[in-house]
């Protein structure tokens, strides 16, 4: 690690597990959930956020010391807004499809709050370079969890990985549907993301007691 | 007639929480006392009333394509709609705080309830949500958006109170330790997000719902209605 102390570097690796954003900060659940049938929205997703995070938390960190504390969500709000304006064009300019199917949760990554908590809890207090690195930790935390759920939704849901059959009958009549596997098409539906989400939570906190909540 | 079916379509057929997981962070954070929810709640319905129908002026008089026509026929080419995040965010922002002061000044006893959740409703998502449905949906006139606003807002506050009660009863069984707390909240929001989806065909006959789930067959149907019962029963012990 000739570029990064340790403890920069704990700030890129503790956000992928025990300081996840999503199964223990509890932050930007929303698009988590609302995304993830497909693999390939879920990837776009979580590039879009790291995108956002990183760049913001750069921005917020530099101007750090200028921004009047009473008006700092308002001004925030200004950086994400503009920041996700520039992935919704992209997307637009390059994968247009796939940018109607994200609809209006490209536009809800402005109020995903990783990317407010974020910016409240590090950025408004470290210097840019630490402040990127933890915005790439908790985009990359993020998008992790963003793949995982889209990877079992859609190899459950339709069979596919990225649009490509997994699950097929590679020469007639031999693969798994012809021993009587079906499509699980409720995997498709939002509510199985809560629950998949669900159990991405009880599996981690299993493997580390401490993370085990009161009641 | 119009109005009530968009009324009872945002309440319970596209459910801010169960159909589109909007303003779940504040949803999973605020709920693990009944009254608290019922304060975010109130105040998410009454932030949503104001700025839906504020961003769908914002959306019809500035920021569609054309829709500058009424400054003079040479504005009748701009298409300002790349600037819609940044002008509802700021409308939002702006609205909430403003919100807050008036009510502050003229409600004290309102503001002391309501006045710690509304600088957290900024960023809730079901609010930009909201104004970025209603543009997507095309809402047709201003009484409508200021229907669906609080519609949407009543069902944001019907889920958040549902999960609320749930909550503080079932700190009394024994949920699996590594479930405790986030996991089984989670587990049980999927279970009633499955339960309203039982009232997609509600108003629309079934029509809207093919877009959704082209594949769900009669099998995964029979599931779905089980576990709704469930639910249903679930509720009525709690109830008791």
């Amino acid at each position: 690690m000739g570029l990064l102390s340790k403890k920069d570097a704990a700030l890129l690796t503790d956000p992928l597990a025990d300081n996840n954003p999503i199964t223990i900060q509890v932050l930007g659940i929303c698009s988590a959930l609302a995304i993830t049938a497909e693999l390939k929205a879920s990837i776009v997703m979580a590039v879009s956020v790291m995108f956002v995070l990183g760049l913001g938390n750069v921005v917020i960190s530099l101007m750090r010391n200028i921004i009047p504390s009473k008006i700092r969500i308002i001004v925030q709000l200004i950086v994400v807004a503009t920041l996700v304006i520039i992935v919704d064009l992209v997307l637009k300019a390059f994968q247009y499809e796939l940018s109607k199917t994200l609809s209006v949760f490209v536009g809800l990554i402005i109020t995903n709050c990783i990317i407010m908590g974020r910016f409240e809890a590090f950025a408004l207090g470290n210097k840019p370079w630490r402040s990127f690195l933890d915005g790439i930790g908790n985009a990359v935390g993020y998008g992790v969890i963003l793949i995982i759920v889209g990877f079992f939704r859609e190899l459950l849901g339709s069979g596919t990985l990225l649009g490509f059959k997994v699950l097929g009958d590679p020469i007639e009549k031999t693969g798994l549907y012809a021993i009587g596997y079906e499509n699980n098409g409720f995997m498709l539906l939002s509510p199985m993301a809560l629950i998949v989400v669900g159990i991405i939570i009880w599996i981690q906190r299993s493997k580390n007691k401490a993370l085990i909540e009161e009641n | 007639m119009e109005h009530i079916e968009l009324f009872f379509k945002s309440i319970f057929i596209d459910n801010m929480v169960f159909a589109t997981f909007l303003g779940m962070c504040s949803y999973l954070a605020v709920s693990k006392k009944v009254s608290t929810a019922v304060g975010l709640g109130a105040a998410v319905i009454f932030v949503l009333a104001v700025t839906v129908p504020l961003n769908w002026l914002l959306d019809q008089y500035i920021l569609q394509p054309g829709a500058l026509k009424w400054l003079g026929a040479e504005y009748a080419d701009y298409d300002l709609s790349f600037l819609s995040f940044i002008m509802f965010i700021a409308t939002i922002a702006t609205m909430v705080q403003l919100v807050e002061i008036i009510v502050e000044k003229f409600s004290p006893s309102l503001y002391n309830s309501l006045g710690i959740f509304l600088p957290l409703i900024a960023v809730n998502c079901a609010i930009l949500g909201g104004s970025l449905f209603m543009q997507s949906r095309e809402i047709a006139s201003l009484g409508l958006s200021l229907t669906y606003g609080v519609g949407s807002g009543i069902g944001w506050f019907l889920a958040i109170l549902a999960i609320a009660a749930i909550r503080e009863k079932i700190r009394y069984s024994s949920v699996p330790p590594a479930l405790r707390g986030l996991g089984i909240t989670f587990i049980i929001t999927g279970l009633m997000a499955i339960g309203f989806m039982s009232f997609g065909g509600m108003l629309t006959g079934g029509d809207e719902e093919k877009k959704e789930s082209p594949k769900v067959e009669a099998k995964v149907e029979k599931k779905e209605i089980k576990e709704a019962k469930e639910i249903v029963a679930e509720n009525t012990i709690i109830n008791e």
